[in-house]
C-alpha cells in the first residue's frame, strides 16, 4: 500500500495513524531502499513534498523541502553559478534530496568537498511517534544540541520521515578537465590514486575502474587549468600514462557515473564503504560472481554490480573480513545492510528513541 | 547548577571501588589536587568533584565509569580544560577521568591518510606526527597546542579554517566509545563513506553526554603546498564585513576569512605583537592548496580587496610571517586580559548576510550596557566571537556581562543562526538552548540524552538543563 504526503501534518497523520510498518519514498530512483521489502509495509510517498524553501545565494545555503528533486536543486543553483560539489547520483533517475541524504549516496564530487554528510547543515523530520522535530539550522556553522542532521545521513528511513532540509552549497567551477590514467592493473591504480591524493593536485575527483583505468577530474578556474594538468601529467608515477579527454567524452563519461548507466542489465547495483586497502579484496569477490564496479573518491566508496540472480553471501562475508558495509540501492528491496554494521548499543537506544513503538522498519 | 554543595551519600563507596582498580597515586582524592580542575577555561564556575582519575589506558576508563555507574555517581572526561562553555566543569561528587595520559597515536595510514588516536592527543600532535608524509589534520581551534582530540570531538570543534576544512565531526571517521553503562561500541570505521546512520556524527558535539570517546579514527588531509595569507585594513567593520560578502559572492573559496576590530587588534599587539597595521578593523584572508590555483586566486584576491575599499593591504607567502599573523588572531581571546582584567566570550552564529547588522547591533548592546567589547570573529561563516570586557571586582559587572551575552545570543537567533558555532553549549549557554529550539526539539534531545543514559551520569549539567521543555 502506498500513502502519499503532500504536507507535512499529513506526514504526522499517516505516522500516527499507521498500522503497518512505514517506509518513506522520494522519487523511486533507489528501489532496494524504498520499496516495499514485504507485505504489510506502507510506503509513504513524500515526492509532492517539494520545493525550495529558501536560497540565498550570497549565503551559499538553501532549505528545500525533502521531496524536491535533485534535478530541481540542481538547476536553480546553476543559476546563481552554485552546486552542491558531491555530485548527488541518479539525479536523472529522479533522485530526491531526502533520497540522497537518506541513502547517503555522494557522487564523485566528494572526493574533494566532502560527501552529503559534510553538507548538510539541518533536518526536520517527522519521528516514530508522529512528532514533527528538527535538529542543526541554517547556518553553515553550529555546534548547538546534538547533530540530528547527521544522523539522517544514511538512515534510510529508519529513524523518520525527513520533510525538510537545509544544506550548505559551493561556487560551482567554471571549468574542469578529465584525464584518464592507465595504470597496469587496479592493484597500481589504487597506489596512483594514492601518489595523486597526497599531492597539491586537488582533483575534484578520482575514480577507479577495474582494469587499472583510473578517471581523473581537475574543477576550478580556466586559468590556471592547463599549467596544473601540464604538471599533473609528469608526475604520474612510473607505468602510468594520461590523455586528456576530450569535453564530449568527459561529460558521457561522467554523465554514465551519475546516472549508473554501467550497470549491466541484469545486475542491482549496491554502495559500499570503502578504503584503497580494501579495493582489490572487495574486486576479487565481485570478480568472483561475475559483477563489475566501480571505486570512487579515490577508493573510499565501491559501487557494485551484483547479478541479480546471485546470492548476497560471499559479498556479505568479503564486507564483514574487511570491516565494511554495504546497502542495495537497486534491485529487489533490500532491507538490511550487508558487512560489518557498527553502531551496537548506542544505536539501538538512539533508533528506540526516536522509533519507541516500531513504526519504521528495522 | 544542580549540585548538592556536600558530597552526596555514596561517595565514599566510590572511591574504595576506585582504589580497588589499581590507580594508585593516579587517584587524586586531596583538596589542593582537585582544585586544578575545578574549573576550565570558563573560569567564572569552578567546583572541586569528589575525586580525579588519571587514566592511562582504554580499559582504565572503561572500569572507571562502570564502577560510577554501578554506584550512581555522576562522571566526566577531561583533556586540557581549554573548553569555553564550561563543557568539563566537573560535579561536586562526581568523578573526573583525566584523559591527558591517554594519548597515543596509534597508527598513522598514509595511503588511507587517516590516523588512530587516543582521545588524549593534542591536535598539534595529530598533524606533527602526519608531518612525515606531507598531510596534516585540519582542525585548528585557536587552543590546538593544547586541547586534545577528545575534547574537540566531544564538542565538535572548529577553528580558523572551517570555513573550507569543516569542524571536527567532519574529520572523525570512527570511534570506539564507552557508554554511560560502562557498554563498548564501535560506530563508523575506517571509511570516508557511511553506510547505515551516521552513528560518528551524532556522537561529535554530544558534550560529553554519550558517554567517552576512547579510541578515534580521524582523517588527514594533504599540506597545501602553497599559502596566501592577505592582511586588509578598513575605516569601519562594517566595511571590513562587506569585502567578506564580495568576496563569498565572487565565488572564491578561502580556506579562512577572518575579523578583528580595533580592541582587539590593540590587545594583540599589547601581547604577542604580530605587527598588524592600525587600523578599525583588520581582515585576514587565507589561500590554499595548488600553487596554479593560489596564484591565480590571489590575483582575484587583490583585486576584490582593492575594490572593497580597504586603506592598506598587506600579503605574504613565507610561513614565519604567516605564523606571526595566526598567532596575533589565536592569542586574541587571552591577550584581551591586556585591556580588562575580565571577560566572557561569546560564540553565536548569524547569516553571514546579516553579519553588518549584528555588528551593528552588538556595538549598540555594549554601548546600551556601558561595555566594551572586542571582536574577533570567523567572518566567513559568520561566527562570532565578541568579548565583552568588564572588572569582576566592580559590583554587578558580570551580571552585566552576562545579561549582555545573553541579549547577544538572542540577537543570533532572530537572526536566524545559533547560540554556539563552535564552543558548544557547556553549561554556559544552556539557559539559551530552548531559546533556539522548540519545546519538541528540546523534548527530543531530552529523550535522546535518557535512552542512551537514563541515569544522566555523563557530563550530568551540560547541554540540557533539568526544566527546559522537559518534565
Amino acid at each position: 500500500m502506498t500513502l502519499a504526503a503532500e504536507r507535512v501534518d499529513e506526514v504526522r497523520e499517516l505516522v500516527r495513524g499507521a498500522t503497518g510498518r512505514l517506509l518513506p519514498r522520494g522519487g523511486g530512483s533507489k528501489p532496494a531502499l524504498s520499496a516495499p521489502p514485504h507485505d504489510g509495509v506502507v510506503t509513504v510517498d513524500v515526492s509532492g513534498l517539494r520545493g525550495i524553501v529558501a536560497y540565498d545565494p550570497a549565503e551559499l545555503t538553501f532549505t528545500a523541502r525533502a521531496g524536491t528533486p535533485i534535478a530541481e536543486l540542481d538547476a536553480a543553483l546553476a543559476e546563481h553559478g552554485q552546486h552542491l560539489p558531491f555530485d548527488p547520483p541518479l539525479a536523472r533517475a529522479g533522485a530526491t534530496l531526502g533520497g540522497a541524504v537518506a541513502a547517503a549516496t555522494s557522487g564523485p564530487g566528494a572526493l574533494r568537498s566532502g560527501g552529503v554528510r559534510d553538507f548538510v547543515i539541518g533536518v526536520r523530520f517527522v519521528d516514530g511517534a508522529g512528532r514533527l522535530v528538527s535538529g542543526g539550522g541554517r547556518v553553515v556553522k553550529n555546534a548547538a544540541g546534538f547533530d540530528l542532521p547527521k544522523l539522517m545521513v544514511g538512515s534510510r528511513g529508519r529513524l523518520g520521515v525527513m520533510v525538510e532540509l537545509s544544506l550548505k552549497v559551493f561556487p560551482r567551477p567554471r571549468a574542469s578537465a578529465t584525464l584518464e590514467i592507465a595504470a597496469a592493473d587496479l592493484r597500481a591504480a589504487v597506489g596512483v590514486a594514492t601518489t595523486l591524493c597526497a599531492g597539491p593536485w586537488e582533483l575534484d575527483a578520482l575514480e577507479l575502474l577495474p582494469d587499472g583505468r583510473l578517471l581523473a577530474r581537475l574543477a576550478g578556474d580556466p586559468e590556471p587549468m592547463e599549467a596544473r594538468i601540464a604538471r599533473l601529467v609528469p608526475a604520474l608515477p612510473d607505468g602510468a600514462t594520461a590523455r586528456r579527454l576530450p569535453a564530449s567524452e568527459a561529460d558521457a563519461i561522467w554523465r554514465a557515473a551519475a546516472d549508473a548507466a554501467w550497470v549491466p542489465d541484469g545486475m542491482r547495483l549496491l554502495r559500499a564503504a570503502c578504503t584503497p586497502a580494501a579495493v582489490v579484496p572487495l574486486w576479487d569477490a565481485v570478480a568472483a560472481a561475475g559483477g563489475d564496479a566501480r571505486f570512487g573518491r579515490a577508493g573510499a566508496v565501491a559501487w557494485i554490480a551484483w547479478p541479480a540472480g546471485a546470492a548476497l553471501d560471499p559479498l556479505d562475508a568479503t564486507l564483514r573480513d574487511l570491516g565494511l558495509a554495504a546497502a542495495a540501492l537497486t534491485g529487489p528491496p533490500l532491507p538490511e545492510l550487508l558487512g560489518a554494521v557498527r553502531g551496537g548499543a548506542f544505536a539501538d537506544r538512539i533508533r528506540g528513541a526516536l522509533d519507541p513503538d516500531h513504526r519504521f522498519l528495522d | 547548577m544542580a549540585v548538592s554543595a556536600h558530597a552526596p551519600a555514596g561517595s565514599e563507596p566510590i572511591l574504595g571501588d576506585l582504589r580497588a582498580l589499581g590507580f594508585g597515586e593516579r587517584l587524586l582524592t586531596g583538596p589542593a589536587e582537585l582544585a586544578v580542575f575545578a574549573s576550565d577555561a570558563l573560569t567564572a564556575f569552578h567546583q572541586r568533584p569528589l575525586a580525579v582519575v588519571l587514566a592511562e589506558t582504554q580499559d582504565e576508563v572503561v572500569a572507571t565509569v562502570r564502577a560510577c555507574h554501578r554506584r550512581g555517581v555522576p562522571f566526566l572526561a577531561r583533556g586540557s580544560g581549554t573548553s569555553l562553555s564550561g563543557g568539563s566543569l566537573p560535579l561536586e561528587g562526581g568523578v573526573l577521568i583525566a584523559l591527558n595520559r591517554l594519548n597515543r597515536i596509534t597508527r598513522i595510514d598514509p595511503q588511507a591518510r587517516l590516523a588512530v588516536v587516543e582521545p588524549g592527543v593534542v591536535n598539534l600532535e595529530v598533524s606533527r606526527a602526519a608531518e612525515p608524509y606531507g598531510l596534516h589534520y585540519a582542525p585548528d581551534p585557536s587552543s590546538q597546542s593544547v586541547c586534545t582530540i577528545g575534547g574537540n570531538v566531544a564538542f565538535n570543534s572548529g577553528g580558523a579554517h572551517c570555513l573550507r576544512h569543516g569542524m571536527t565531526a567532519n574529520h572523525v571517521l570512527g570511534m570506539r566509545v564507552v557508554l554511560p553503562d560502562g557498554e563498548v561500541v564501535e560506530l563508523g570505521g575506517e571509511s570516508l563513506e557511511p553506510v547505515g546512520p551516521d552513528w560518528t556524527g551524532m556522537f561529535c558535539g554530544s558534550e560529553g553526554l554519550f558517554g567517552i570517546a576512547l579510541e578515534l579514527t580521524v582523517r588527514l588531509v594533504p599540506i597545501p603546498e602553497a599559502v596566501h595569507t592577505a592582511l586588509a585594513v578598513y575605516d569601519t567593520l562594517e566595511a571590513a564585513g562587506d569585502a567578506v560578502s564580495r568576496i563569498v559572492a565572487s565565488g572564491l573559496l578561502p580556506v579562512a576569512l577572518e575579523i578583528m576590530d580595533k580592541l582587539a587588534i590593540e590587545a594583540a599587539e599589547a601581547s604577542v605583537k604580530p605587527g598588524y597595521p592600525p587600523g578599525e578593523a583588520l581582515l585576514i584572508v587565507e589561500l590554499e592548496g595548488g600553487r596554479e590555483n593560489v596564484d591565480a586566486d590571489a590575483v582575484r584576491l587583490a583585486e576584490l580587496l582593492r575594490d572593497s575599499g580597504a586603506t592598506h593591504v598587506r600579503t605574504t607567502e613565507d610561513p614565519a610571517e604567516r605564523a606571526l599573523i595566526w598567532k596575533g588572531r589565536k592569542a586574541a581571546f587571552s591577550a584581551v586580559g591586556w585591556l580588562a582584567p575580565d571577560y566572557v566570550v561569546q560564540d553565536g552564529v548569524v547569516p553571514r548576510t546579516h553579519l553588518g547588522e549584528a555588528l551593528a547591533e552588538i556595538e549598540r548592546l555594549g554601548a546600551a550596557a556601558g561595555l566594551r567589547v572586542a571582536n574577533v570573529f570567523h567572518a566567513g561563516d559568520g561566527n562570532l566571537h565578541p568579548l565583552i570586557l568588564f572588572d569582576g571586582r566592580e559590583e554587578g559587572a558580570l551580571e552585566r556581562a552576562e545579561a549582555l551575552a545573553g541579549d547577544i545570543l538572542r540577537l543570533c537567533i532572530r537572526l536566524g543562526g545559533s547560540i554556539t558555532g563552535e564552543h558548544g553549549v557547556g553549561v554556559e549557554k544552556r539557559a539559551h538552548l530552548p531559546e533556539m529550539f522548540g519545546p519538541e526539539d528540546m523534548a527530543l534531545m531530552h529523550r535522546l540524552r535518557d535512552a542512551v543514559d537514563p541515569d544522566r551520569l555523563a557530563n550530568r549539567g551540560k547541554m540540557l538543563a533539568v526544566g527546559d521543555g522537559w518534565s
